[in-house]
């Protein structure tokens, strides 16, 4: 054996997987992105806070105290409270929980289906595609939450069905962008390479497609957490979503609107909770897409 | 002669063109036209023309990547388009493609070793505990080190991933394999690498090539037999010999005119034979013969007959051409209009 050859020939073992070199050039440029970081510090933070959140807070969040009503903050009640005098910030915590699992869920749901169709649609293309696409171009013309509001009339007000109507109005976007990453995906020779290897559809969708589409996926998730969290909030507050006692958010800031005048931050306080959760998973989808974008160099 | 591999006849590859709101077909454009061929066991043919003839689009539809719009394809015996997808995915085994880019058809996401593994699982050519000797032996066999089987395409240069994409093809010990324009993207050393080592596989394993090419040269020198394309039609077709040295159909006159020689003084001056005009459109092609737009020895006859694949009887066996006026121009009776 002539190994000094052999050495000479074999260049250096550490090869580079692509895929870990995207993850630092995302890395790199999401850490730039100031926003984006500051968001994405608060969504865990908010994760904590509804994880952890009520076993620390001092007050349950329903135990009422009509001694104590529509008191302003003070030491004991940090956010004050309401007009039965129980605790806004336990409820605040106490309904963080509830924000974020309407906003994952009625998005997980969107984002299954939505990715389904699209990767269908993009992948057989002909009547299928011309089918589902004009379903959801159906589904686009409704503006969200008329349409979120006329599938929780037909199933009844409750938290569940929040989520689920949540999550109809949210697969058309997720059909759209994942069916135009598939169009171009498709089209490219590897695919053309490993079919002609005999491979079943099953493989090159989800060993060759998927696998390409999952950024664009990614960001509209984020983004449209929050959208969803806002629609929600939007039909608790007239009354169709989360019901009485629950410390949901929306319903919050809807009884508290009755209050504006003699006790403001009734109303306000989960209104400001809403307007940061939402504002937070906003900035940190736009960084997500700015770093993953490849088309959108610094 | 030895065995037919492959036989296509009268494939018809037609691709709609939809408009309007409701996605009728208003159209179609008719890439290939009916055209039959075979091949046989063991030989190369080359499909050549000039671009959007429907030389590629012939390779993909014999391989049903794009399903073609009708005709028949037998491949040792059996009819490729009449098996169904399940049966058509275990075919696939005996029919390889080498794609033209070699930067496109290899998935940037996989290690080499990836690509070949799947290629090996899809067809379950060998047994699990045997995959990683036989992927160390197609990277040898392509002339890659087996220790390069752990690296991304993006470290290989342009000859190199197309070894890759050769190994892959190779790893389902394919019968035929079509190298869809396999070597026009490499530089031309690189080509001459290229098509040798085609060259030695085929010796080794017995391989049929269907090598679809614009690049006469490198037709010359690979092929036994010489398939030319116009407009989605054979406009002539024979042993590579007589294409290059007696070619009968006027195009290939002029296809074989444009290759550069070397010698700056030929004794015998080549006539540079220059076509009028455009390839016309095949959403429309021209009827009759459809060179007659461009063919400097048209005539009425040309605009209205559909001229056949024959034979003359001057003209050696199995080499035909689709011109009405062969023997004219071979004579000399015939002159052309310019």
């Amino acid at each position: 054996m002539n190994e000094e050859i052999n050495n000479g020939n074999a260049l250096p073992q550490t090869t580079v997987n692509p895929n870990v070199v995207k993850m630092k050039t995302f890395w790199k440029k999401f850490i730039r992105n100031k926003p984006a970081v500051i968001g994405g510090a608060l969504i865990l933070f908010f994760i904590l806070t509804a994880l952890i959140g009520p076993h620390l807070v001092p007050h349950s969040p329903n135990v009422q105290n009509l001694a104590n009503k529509l008191n302003g903050p003070s030491a004991e009640h940090w956010f004050g409270t309401d007009q039965y005098g129980r605790d806004i910030f336990s409820r605040i915590i106490n309904g963080m929980g509830i924000t974020l699992y309407v906003g994952f869920f009625s998005v997980t749901i969107g984002l299954i289906v939505g990715v389904t169709l699209g990767i269908i649609s993009g992948y057989y293309g002909g009547k299928l595609d011309a089918i589902i696409m004009r379903i959801m171009d159906v589904l686009l013309a409704f503006p969200g939450i008329l349409l979120a509001l006329a599938i929780v009339s037909v199933l009844g007000g409750s938290l569940q069905n929040v989520i689920i109507s949540v999550g109809i109005f949210s697969i058309p976007v997720f059909a759209r962008i994942v069916r135009g990453s598939t169009l171009a995906v498709r089209k490219l020779e590897y695919i053309d390479a490993v079919k002609a290897l005999g491979a079943n559809d099953f493989r090159i969708i989800f060993k060759h497609i998927l696998p390409n589409v999952t950024s664009p996926i990614i960001v509209q998730a984020t983004l449209s957490i929050a959208t969803s969290i806002l629609t929600a909030s939007g039909l608790s507050f007239i009354g169709m979503g989360a019901q009485p006692p629950m410390p949901e958010w929306g319903a919050m800031l809807s009884d508290g609107r009755n209050y504006m005048y003699d006790a403001g931050h009734v109303a306000a306080i989960p209104g400001l909770a809403i307007v940061v959760v939402v504002l937070a998973f906003n900035i940190f989808g736009d960084g997500l897409r700015d770093a993953l974008d490849p088309k959108m160099k610094n | 002669m030895a065995k037919e591999l492959l036989k296509v006849t009268d494939l018809k590859q037609y691709f709609p063109i939809k408009g309007g709101m409701l996605g009728r077909t208003i159209n179609n454009v008719k890439a290939v036209d009916g055209i039959s061929f075979t091949v046989y066991e063991g030989e190369t043919v080359s499909i050549v023309g000039e671009s959007g003839c429907g030389k590629s689009t012939t390779g993909r539809a014999i391989l049903r990547l794009d399903e073609p719009t009708s005709g028949q394809v037998e491949f040792n015996g059996e009819d490729l388009l009449s098996l169904s997808k399940r049966q058509m995915r275990a075919k696939r085994k005996d029919l390889q493609i080498i794609f033209q880019d070699p930067y496109a058809s290899i998935n940037p996401r996989q290690t080499v070793r990836q690509v070949l593994e799947e290629a090996l699982q899809i067809q379950n050519v060998v047994p699990k505990s045997e995959r990683d000797a036989k992927i160390a032996e197609l990277m040898e066999v392509v002339g890659l080190g087996a220790h390069q089987a752990d690296r991304f395409p993006h470290e290989f240069s342009g000859g190199q991933r197309q070894r890759i994409g050769i190994a892959r093809a190779l790893s389902v010990d394919p019968k035929l394999i079509i190298a869809d324009e396999a070597v026009s993207a490499l530089d031309v050393s690189i080509q001459a690498q290229v098509i040798n080592l085609m060259k030695k596989l085929q010796r080794e394993f017995g391989l049929t090539y269907l090598f679809i090419s614009h690049d006469l040269g490198v037709v010359r020198h690979i092929s036994d037999r010489v398939i030319v394309m116009y407009l989605g039609k054979i406009v002539e077709m024979g042993d590579k010999k007589s294409i290059f040295d007696n070619p009968q159909h006027p195009y290939t006159k002029a296809l074989l005119s444009a290759i550069p020689v070397p010698d700056p003084e030929p004794e015998k001056k080549q006539e540079r034979i220059i076509l009028q005009g455009d390839v016309p459109s095949p959403i429309d092609p021209p009827s009759g013969c459809r060179f007659h737009t461009r063919c400097p020895f048209a005539t009425e006859k040309c605009k209205v007959d559909v001229p056949e694949l024959r034979a003359e009887d001057y003209m050696k066996e199995g080499h035909v051409g689709a011109c009405h006026y062969m023997k004219e121009i071979e004579e000399g009776t015939h002159k052309p209009n310019y």
